[in-house]
């Protein structure tokens, strides 16, 4: 019995164990004064000036939000249309994917000024900074599920004369679900990425706040903006979660046949 | 006229590869169900997938009669279910993608699923259905397009032997009731008697001997029991073991090709 709860323990609370401890850690080396607070302010006094200027945070992180969701929904629809292009038409493939690529290796601190001059400052800036980082991981996710459907269920179909149409919705489709799951998942947290660098350049949102904080030597607000952002990635994450596991309603497309 | 026209057939799957089939020739005639036997190797699965089309022939023919191919349907070695699909969905999929879905196909699809004794499992996934559950979701998916001829590719191998008799038992059930005319491949032969009209042995040189059985008047699982079927298997054991002593005194022919 013993054994039981201490590995249910072990399984279920570690990691939140160890926070714990580091958190205690960080806050008895501030308190210890064996750091400047300037420099790294206590767990408590970040959470206390999150709490005072809640207001501003909450508007940042709420700004913020919603151009992660523009920046990932458009993601999300190009991305799965661009592959099933792709995928429909191979011609087009070679032709147009080898720059997506390229487009992909050009770190998105250096498009950002150029995406300012061209859509100014505040939103759309921001918008098409989260859009642009987030969307190979899908596009190639959900390409490389098209092309991998199992060539048994093919040769399946095959039996009973499919249209192109049958053949994608039926079966391609489906056994790529899996793979644009997942291209989803690391979309949404290089969205967060893109959405904040957008920001550092074109203003508004956490970024903005992370930035001002900054020039005002208030590392507590850093602190605040930085953990805001990574609740924001989490809960998009537990978000696509959640959607994914309603509108596939139990159906077993994540495992392999 | 024939069912089905085989005529000195040969398959190989890229040049200069060993032949699996070669100038292979038969013919079925109609209401006549064959059994494809011979050891693993021999090409019964390649000769199968010839007849449905899924390979083409490097050389030779293959004809079927036009008012039976165009109600071919085949069943794979193993269930090869959609595992997103209910078995329900997955014994639909056919007439889905036939665009022939309307109420009297589906009331057939749970009239199949119905006699295989599938009734509780309508609505689980693949998953969640033993091997023996998911060859019969297959084979209901195989009947529901109401094929004339069936080929089945060792559909029962995996199977527990109580599974596999009742299995037999439903087929023979079929040909009767619906007039089901199939092509079976199979490496037991015991199986292959008891529910081959004709057999076909092929061996590993890509050759086949053709031999008619006999014809029993009943078959249940107690003809097994029976002299004249432990009668008839013998005499296929003793072909088989012929077989396989003549292959061995001839030098094997893949080494033949690469050398």
């Amino acid at each position: 019995m013993n054994n039981r709860i201490k590995t249910w323990l072990v399984d279920k609370y570690l990691a939140w164990i160890f926070l714990a401890l580091l958190l205690s850690v960080w806050e008895w080396v501030v308190a210890q004064q064996w750091v400047a607070s300037y420099l790294l302010p206590s767990p408590t006094q970040i959470f206390h000036t999150t709490v005072e200027l809640w207001p501003e945070i909450q508007a940042a992180t709420l700004s913020t939000a919603h151009s992660i969701a523009w920046g990932l929904g458009l993601s999300i629809v190009s991305g799965v249309a661009l592959a099933l292009l792709f995928f429909a038409i191979p011609l087009a493939r070679r032709a147009i994917l080898p720059f997506c690529i390229f487009f992909q290796t050009v770190p998105i601190i250096s498009i950002a000024p150029l995406l300012v001059i061209w859509f100014g400052f505040g939103q759309p800036t921001v918008q098409a900074s989260a859009f642009i980082v987030s969307l190979f991981p899908i596009l190639a996710n959900t390409l490389t599920g098209l092309q991998e459907t199992d060539p048994h269920l093919k040769e399946l179909f095959r039996l009973y004369r499919p249209s192109p149409w049958q053949l994608i919705f039926k079966l391609q489709i489906p056994s790529a679900i899996p793979y644009i799951l997942t291209g989803i998942k690391i979309s949404a947290g290089l969205a967060v990425i893109g959405a904040i660098v957008g920001e550092f350049i074109a203003g508004g949102g956490l970024g903005s706040l992370i930035d001002a904080a900054r020039t005002q030597q208030r590392v507590d607000l850093v602190f605040s903006g930085v953990v805001m952002s990574s609740v924001l990635a989490l809960l998009l994450v537990f978000i696509i979660e959640v959607v994914s596991r309603v509108l596939l309603r139990g159906r077993p497309y994540l495992r392999k046949s | 006229m024939s069912a089905i026209d085989v005529n000195q057939l040969g398959k190989r799957f890229s040049a200069g590869a060993r032949a699996v089939i070669e100038d292979l020739s038969f013919q079925v005639s109609p209401d006549e169900t064959l059994c494809l036997l011979g050891p693993s190797g021999c090409g019964k699965t390649t000769l199968l997938r010839l007849l449905m089309g899924l390979e083409q022939p490097t050389s030779g023919s293959i004809r079927i009669a036009p008012e039976l191919a165009q109600h071919m349907s085949y069943v794979f070695q193993e269930p090869r279910l959609v595992p997103w699909r209910t078995c329900l969905e997955n014994v639909l999929l056919p007439l889905q993608l036939l665009g022939r879905k309307n109420p009297a196909a589906n009331t057939r699809a749970h009239d199949l699923l119905h006699q295989l004794g599938l009734d509780e499992r309508l609505h689980h996934f693949p998953g969640e259905l033993s091997g023996g559950m998911q060859m019969r979701v297959a084979l209901a998916r195989a009947l529901v397009t109401e094929p004339r001829i069936v080929l089945l590719d060792e559909p029962f191998a995996a199977l527990d032997e109580r599974t596999r008799f009742r299995m037999q038992d439903l087929l023979l059930e079929l040909k009767s009731r619906l007039q089901l005319q199939y092509v079976f491949v199979t490496h037991s032969i015991a199986e292959a008697v008891y529910l081959g009209d004709r057999i076909l042995l092929l061996d590993r040189t890509g050759s086949a001997r053709d031999w008619r059985a006999i014809d029993f008047q009943e078959r249940d699982q107690l003809l097994k029991l029976t002299p004249a079927f432990n009668a008839v298997v013998q005499v296929y054991s003793q072909l088989f073991s012929d077989m396989e002593r003549a292959e061995a005194l001839h030098v094997p022919r893949a080494t033949e090709v690469r050398a």
